[in-house]
């Protein structure tokens, strides 16, 4: 590869407090070699002009479901990486809820070497806490890991036996694991597919409290303090959720907390008339919800934003609400989306930018989200002001169930690189 | 009624009935009038129009019925459809079968109503999105069952000759109730003062944001009320423990003719049936036909539906 050189690029970068006019330079090897307003230039470098533009680091997303393998209807992992570049995410963590589930090495070796194969971007896969995902006996964690797993995940399911949790917790902190849980109450959850409340009660529709997903983060924060490991909570949704989130970390309790996007971007009401894109986990919540959230993140009280991408087929939605799939795809539309709470003044672009950069890697203890010399040049490179219109046909997942359909964002990604390689660019 | 010269709002509105959500003041008083003129035919002796003649009426039943499921039928034979039933329980849908699949077979029979009756909320509204006919709600879920809020209303406008100024209290299994939904819907625009008495937890969240007082005190609830609506316990929806016994229930929520005392004196006495004598209802009291308007209800009911047909079906 021949040396790069962009230039006359906005630069943000939070991770070394960077938001400065000036260039990047990529080596030979795809590394930065120097960046900001002092980076020289040199003559033998391929020059790419980038005036007007924003360079920051490629996004982390730290949860994606890839439909290899079982699910190749739904994605696979060349239109993720295709939707993933699209969205100018370069690191994806993907979920492994497929059919069989991820949860013995044999499986990370094939979902190792297919995503190696078919898929453009890096990918960090999760395998899952519990086998089968049933809750019941904890994988193979120092293999997993061994092998390549970033860190465990039962995806949409909970741990729900505390002894099982505290001896989760007991054994990961030993082996320096990170432990990733999607906090709901089975029984308070029961058939739910909506928050609860006035929205649940005119449809006609199963609610749930937000005191499901607390209890389950009250609980294990508990057993945390007792058994301090690496654990992330993968999403919240409510308010009720901060108050113990805040409550915890000036105790000294040491663990990060994830939001979706869509989370912070929709609430209840949008669900309308039963639009089954709408039906999400943990579920859209009040206004007063997402308004706390964005605050949450103001007050870094929720480290990451994720897509939470989860694509399904046109049948598994067109369904009577309770029956219907639960999730929306949303990793091409993460950086646009979370820019609207940029222009419309909730977060600064330094905030949001860490929350899908640095703050995931260093969760995930990654040496990516950052443009720091030495560091791959994988660079998201973005229009802040350009206007456009959501369009499912036109998204490059292989599902389309957005939950933005239409939806007028400002901000869209012009060039992805990947270690120094132009993967992606309109 | 306000008015009794011919209003015509149902004219230029979509022409599906999915709840009493979607329905201006205008479009249901546009129904109770019309209802109102079947009364007398129903009670003839020759009851057959024309009305709907060479149209063809679907009455889907995802869930069992006994009253909406006769009533829709002899509605719409009265008003000379043909008129066919299908019974899920034991179809197609046993082998896997969407709803949508379903709504399209039936589709391409080129249908001009179909009625349907789903245990989930919304599947009306689902199967309105992808059929060219008329769909009637017959019941979904919990969510609405705007027929029978209408014949309700109709059956309360026979007796006292009008809703507006009226105070209605609906007791008993509120969050299960599709009946409770569509009735606060309705009683509220027609304007009626509506009180909702249930233990909490058969009491929906958010209920008084849909303009009811709720009470967990029959004697404060019923005060001063003109109807008593009773709804049936849904134990078949009810998974887990809502109350610790039949008993406990009839006890403070079951009504007796000493807790009727505690409404107005000519107080009146709903219930959408089928009935559980004995648990929400003492079985004397629903005979009584001094205070009872049970019957009055399953009979005003094919009225109403006729309306339906009639003014929904073009």
């Amino acid at each position: 590869m021949k040396e790069k050189i962009l230039t006359n690029v906005r630069i943000i970068d939070p991770s070394q407090k960077m938001d400065e006019i000036g260039n990047i330079v990529i080596d030979e090897k795809g590394k930065i070699k120097s960046i900001g307003k002092k980076s020289g230039t040199s003559k033998s470098a391929e020059k790419i002009d980038l005036k007007g533009l924003v360079a920051i680091p490629g996004l982390v997303d730290m949860k994606a479901f890839v439909g290899e393998p079982g699910f190749e209807y739904k994605e696979n992992f060349r239109t993720l990486s295709q939707a993933a570049l699209a969205g100018g995410v370069t690191s994806i963590v993907t979920m492994p809820n497929t059919k069989p589930v991820i949860d013995n090495v044999s499986m990370v070796d094939f979902i190792i070497r297919r995503g190696r194969d078919k898929a453009k971007v890096n990918l960090f896969p999760c395998a899952s806490i519990t086998r089968q995902r049933e809750g019941n006996q904890m994988t193979e964690f120092g293999l997993l890991k061994a092998r390549g797993i970033i860190g465990f995940s039962d995806v949409n399911k909970t741990i729900q036996n505390s002894e099982l949790m505290s001896r989760i917790m007991n054994y990961a902190s030993d082996i320096d694991v990170l432990i990733m849980q999607h906090a709901e109450d089975y029984e308070l959850a029961k058939n739910s597919c909506i928050n609860q409340g006035e929205v649940a009660t005119r449809l006609g529709l199963q609610g749930v409290s937000d005191i499901a997903e607390k209890i389950i983060i009250e609980r294990d924060l508990s057993l945390l303090s007792e058994f301090p490991c690496r654990y992330h909570i993968n999403q919240i949704s409510s308010k009720n959720s901060l108050i113990v989130i805040k409550k915890n970390k000036s105790n000294g309790i040491k663990f990060s907390t994830g939001v979706s996007i869509n989370n912070l971007s929709l609430n209840q009401n949008d669900i309308g008339e039963f639009r089954t894109f709408f039906k999400l986990s943990p579920p859209l919540r009040s206004e007063e919800d997402r308004l706390s959230l964005i605050e949450g993140i103001k007050n870094d009280l929720i480290d990451v934003i994720v897509s939470d991408h989860i694509p399904e087929d046109e049948e598994s939605k067109r369904l009577p609400f309770a029956q219907a799939a639960t999730g929306s795809i949303g990793i091409e539309t993460l950086l646009s989306l979370s820019l609207e709470l940029y222009h419309n003044g909730s977060l600064s672009l330094d905030k949001i930018i860490k929350c899908l950069t640095i703050n995931p890697a260093k969760i995930l203890k990654i040496k990516k989200g950052t443009l720091q010399e030495g560091s791959d040049a994988d660079i998201c490179i973005f229009d802040l002001e350009k206007p456009w219109v959501v369009k499912a046909e036109e998204l490059k997942s292989k599902s389309k169930n957005t939950a933005i359909e239409n939806r007028k964002l400002q901000g869209k990604v012009k060039m992805t690189l990947l270690e120094g390689e132009v993967a992606y660019s309109n | 009624m306000a008015t009794e010269k011919k209003v015509t709002a149902i004219k230029n509105t979509p022409k599906h009935l999915l709840g009493i959500q979607n329905l201006s003041v205008l479009e249901a008083k546009e129904i109770l009038t019309e209802a109102k003129s079947f009364i007398k035919l129903n009670r003839g002796s020759s009851k057959k129009l024309d009305v709907l003649r060479g149209k063809t009426q679907i009455n889907l039943f995802f869930e069992p019925s006994t009253r909406t499921q006769s009533s829709f039928d002899l509605a719409g034979k009265r008003l000379g459809a043909d008129v066919m039933t299908i019974n899920m329980n034991n179809s197609s849908l046993k082998k896997g079968e969407t709803l949508i699949d379903t709504a399209m077979t039936l589709n391409a029979m080129h249908p001009d109503i179909i009625v349907i009756r789903h245990q989930d909320s919304g599947a009306p509204n689902l199967l309105s999105q992808k059929v060219n006919c008329t769909v009637i709600n017959a019941g979904d879920g919990r969510r609405e069952h705007p027929t029978q809020a209408l014949l309700d209303a109709l059956t309360i406008i026979n007796r006292k000759g009008n809703i507006e100024g009226l105070k209605i209290a609906i007791c008993g299994d509120i969050l299960h109730s599709r009946v409770a939904r569509s009735n606060i819907y309705l009683m509220n625009m027609l304007g009626a003062e509506v009180n909702v008495i249930a233990p909490k937890t058969l009491m929906p969240n958010g209920i008084d944001n849909l303009g009811v007082k709720s009470f967990t005190d029959m004697k404060k609830g019923l005060d001063g009320c003109d109807i008593v609506m009773m709804l049936r316990l849904q134990n078949e929806r009810m998974q887990g423990s809502f109350l610790p016994s039949k008993r406990e229930y009839y006890e403070f929520f079951g009504l007796t003719p000493e807790k009727l005392k505690f409404a107005k004196k000519d107080a009146l006495l709903m219930h959408p049936g089928p009935m559980n004598r004995g648990v929400e209802i003492d079985t004397k009291l629903a005979d009584d036909i001094n205070v009872s308007l049970v019957k009055e209800q399953v009979e005003l009911g094919v009225a109403v539906r006729m309306a339906c047909l009639k003014l929904y079906c073009k």
